[in-house]
């Protein structure tokens, strides 16, 4: 996927302009923290759940080399074939390659990030396979060829109305008018089943890799991801190094938290266990299952200062609760993944020069942070890609030299005095007719969108000194 | 998220010594809360001294990244804090800074002694009614308009201050908040955010002035400057007719100095 995270501002200002979408943005934020409470007090003890969970990640991830080894284990004695990519080109080309293996032209897909994150549609597109999403989001962002705008809903941008015209332009509707969604669901639905019964190959993604038995875990709601698993003959699931989890009990346990805090549901419609292909006697299922492990920077991420950010669980609650996230939407942040799990991802899984400004929006708010069922300090992260983008100079300079010179003269009180005492008095003479600014130099990015409140007559410690009790106006 | 971790406190009728640390936002923008902030103490049986060469806590150089140019001074904030038997700083974010972030910043020595701070620093309203419990004045007779509250996000989440300012408003002054809808969502102040990212940030200014506005209340009042500063800038700049505050301000009765952003000259 082409990347414009470094034109994140222009990405936003154009986001803000379109205010059809902006509206929407604005009623799902107060929507989705609702559903999100409402689930997780009804789930009991959020806190020790996501400490449970928390453990659980770090183990898991502590003993990575361990439980991949095990996993591979069982799933190959379980019939699957295993696969694992450095990255993202080696999995497209090994999914590529299996369906070569076997003739297919026609290719169903579950809703699988992952592959976002690789490119793979376009890629089997271009040598020639028809690759068909079967997630309606994702099926209708592929029909209008745009890009995922959340990690769980990925047409979260779309009005119902856009979705209408957009199947009146891309199917043959006849005289139906498809007034409901619910008959939008139906004509998707109805398309969709010809593909399902027609491709060849079933490529899914997967929440959780079980080590002790070999399974992988998917949850959905529309049960697509279930008809690409079991019709096509052939089945890939492609996933990441670090789903991995020791026991399937520790799997049910994420399903707990996952749900709850994706969309406020206690649980999905749909929650499979995929163990490898059929056996004698079972009525349907794939005959052949492979299991393509990408590993694509995280390997790296393991032994670095952002392994934190593997224990996510891609439940998407820290995009939902960020109101950076509410003002500009998913598309604004120029990748596969938005949000301030985007954020912190973007620059490890690409570069930071590629995406410095991502880290950057953020105001600290830890609202993100508090509702991670993985407990993930995401703010902290934040801050600590911004001090790599000092470290590496890639703020802009005035900024960089500006923050420098403030931290030193705040180390010199004498001179800190001496400059406030001269300012400060000033700027309120300038400004006490008014009370405040319209317009500042060197503080435009203040005052493009507020005024400059003008201080007091003087500083505290001036008056202070004097011994003033009040401030005396 | 993470509760303050304090030690004991000795419950007794003898006066605390507490040191202010003023912020500088207070110091150059809006002494009337270092004021207030003063008074309330002494209200609360404190003896209140100001540190005199105190500037900064370092959260514009910290949240922008630049831990090395953070570390001297946070050290230095350190070094001129620590002999006081208590810390009080009329802000959540700078409180927060000292009391969350120190200790994550420095190394050594120097973290232990930034956690020996960390346990002896409180943020204002905090102060006032879970440490020297302030009482109200007889002749306390300011009366108040309609107020509304805006919880400062690093105040509501790194050091819970939620119920302290509400309870001291229906303590001190008799009246009860009006609250805002979405109230724990940022305001889009986010120190340097505001300035980088001006467009999204006024976005985020604007919903939170539109919730507060919808109260119906004459008085929105938080116990940041910077959020308070980003919204009494903002109120200006579309016209409201909205009083912008300081809790401090409000709960020592001080109505006499203009509200952030206004000219006395009206």
């Amino acid at each position: 996927m082409e990347q414009r995270s470094n034109t994140f501002l222009d990405n936003a200002s154009e986001a803000l302009k379109n205010t059809g979408q902006a509206k929407r943005r604005d009623s799902m934020a107060r929507l989705t923290p609702l559903l999100r409470s409402a689930a997780i007090e009804d789930a009991g003890d959020f806190e020790s759940l996501r400490q449970q969970m928390k453990q659980v990640r770090q183990h898991s991830l502590d003993n990575l080399a361990h439980y991949l080894t095990q996993f591979e284990q069982e799933a190959v004695h379980n019939g699957n074939r295993m696969h694992f990519a450095r990255d993202a080109e080696e999995l497209n080309s090994i999914v590529l390659d299996i369906c070569q293996q076997h003739d297919a032209r026609r290719v169903v897909k579950g809703k699988s990030m992952v592959t976002e994150e690789t490119g793979l549609n376009s890629f089997l597109q271009r040598a020639g396979l028809d690759v068909m999403e079967t997630d309606l989001g994702e099926y209708i962002i592929q029909q209008a060829v745009e890009t995922p705008s959340h990690i769980v809903t990925p047409a979260l941008h779309k009005s119902a109305e856009e979705v209408r015209e957009l199947f009146k332009d891309k199917h043959d509707l006849g005289p139906r008018a498809l007034e409901d969604t619910t008959d939008m669901v139906a004509e998707a639905r109805q398309v969709l089943r010809e593909h399902f019964l027609k491709a060849e190959v079933g490529i899914i993604g997967a929440n959780a890799l079980i080590a002790e038995n070999g399974y992988s875990m998917l949850v959905t709601n529309e049960g697509n991801g279930d008809l690409c698993a079991n019709l096509p003959k052939t089945l890939i699931v492609c996933t990441t190094i670090d789903r991995i989890l020791p026991r399937a009990e520790d799997a049910t346990a994420m399903l707990r938290l996952l749900a709850r805090s994706a969309t406020g549901q206690s649980q999905t419609a749909y929650t499979s266990f995929y163990s490898g292909p059929s056996r004698d006697g079972d009525v349907d299922g794939p005959q052949e299952t492979h299991i393509v492990l990408l590993d694509n920077a995280r390997s790296e991420m393991l032994t670095g200062d952002y392994r934190e950010m593997l224990e996510c669980i891609r439940c998407g609650a820290c995009l939902n609760h960020c109101p950076i996230f509410a003002s500009v939407g998913g598309h604004a942040y120029g990748w596969v993944y938005p949000g301030p799990m985007g954020s912190v991802l973007t620059p490890l899984l690409t570069s930071l020069e590629q995406s410095n400004a991502l880290p950057n929006a953020c105001t600290s708010c830890g609202r993100c942070a508090e509702v991670c069922p993985a407990d993930i300090p995401l703010p902290d992260l934040l801050r600590d890609l911004r001090h790599e983008e000092t470290l590496e100079k890639l703020s802009p300079s005035r900024w960089r030299l500006g923050l420098k010179l403030h931290a030193w003269v705040s180390q010199q009180p004498w001179l800190y005095r001496a400059l406030t005492a001269t300012i400060i008095p000033l700027l309120h003479l300038m400004g006490r007719r008014r009370g405040s600014f319209t317009r500042l130099p060197f503080a435009s990015g203040w005052t493009n969108e507020r005024n400059f409140p003008a201080p007091q007559k003087k500083t505290f410690m001036q008056l202070y000194k004097a011994g003033m009790k009040k401030p005396n106006e | 998220m993470n509760e303050q971790q304090h030690g004991d406190h000795p419950a007794s009728n003898e006066s605390m010594q507490v040191s202010l640390f003023v912020t500088c936002l207070a110091d150059l923008f809006r002494p009337a809360v270092a004021f207030a902030s003063i008074k309330l103490l002494e209200q609360a049986n404190c003896e209140v001294t100001v540190p005199p060469s105190q500037t900064c806590c370092g959260q514009p150089a910290y949240n922008s990244g630049d831990y090395e140019a953070t570390v001297p001074l946070a050290r230095k904030v350190i070094e001129i804090l620590e002999p006081a038997d208590y810390v009080v700083v009329p802000s959540g974010s700078c409180a927060g800074m000292i009391c969350q972030h120190y200790p994550r910043l420095l190394e050594g020595e120097w973290r232990d002694r930034a956690l020996q701070l960390a346990s002896k620093t409180f943020e204002l309203t905090t102060f006032l009614t879970q440490i020297a419990k302030i009482q109200p004045l007889s002749e306390q007779s300011t009366e108040l308009p309609t107020i509304t509250y805006h919880d400062a996000c690093a105040g509501l989440r790194e050091l819970n201050i939620k119920e302290q300012p509400r309870q001291l408003l229906q303590e001190l002054c008799g009246v009860a908040v009006k609250e805002l809808d979405q109230s724990d969502v940022c305001c889009g102040f986010g120190g340097t955010f505001c300035a980088k990212m001006p467009e999204i940030s006024g976005k985020m200014v604007g919903d939170k002035l539109d919730n507060a506005l919808a109260t119906g209340a004459k008085i929105l009042t938080g116990g940041d400057l910077g959020c308070l500063l980003n919204l009494a800038g903002r109120a200006q700049r579309q016209g409201e007719d909205l009083e912008i505050r300081h809790i401090a301000e409000l709960l020592c009765g001080d109505l006499d100095t203009p509200p952030i952003g206004q000219s006395g000259q009206r």
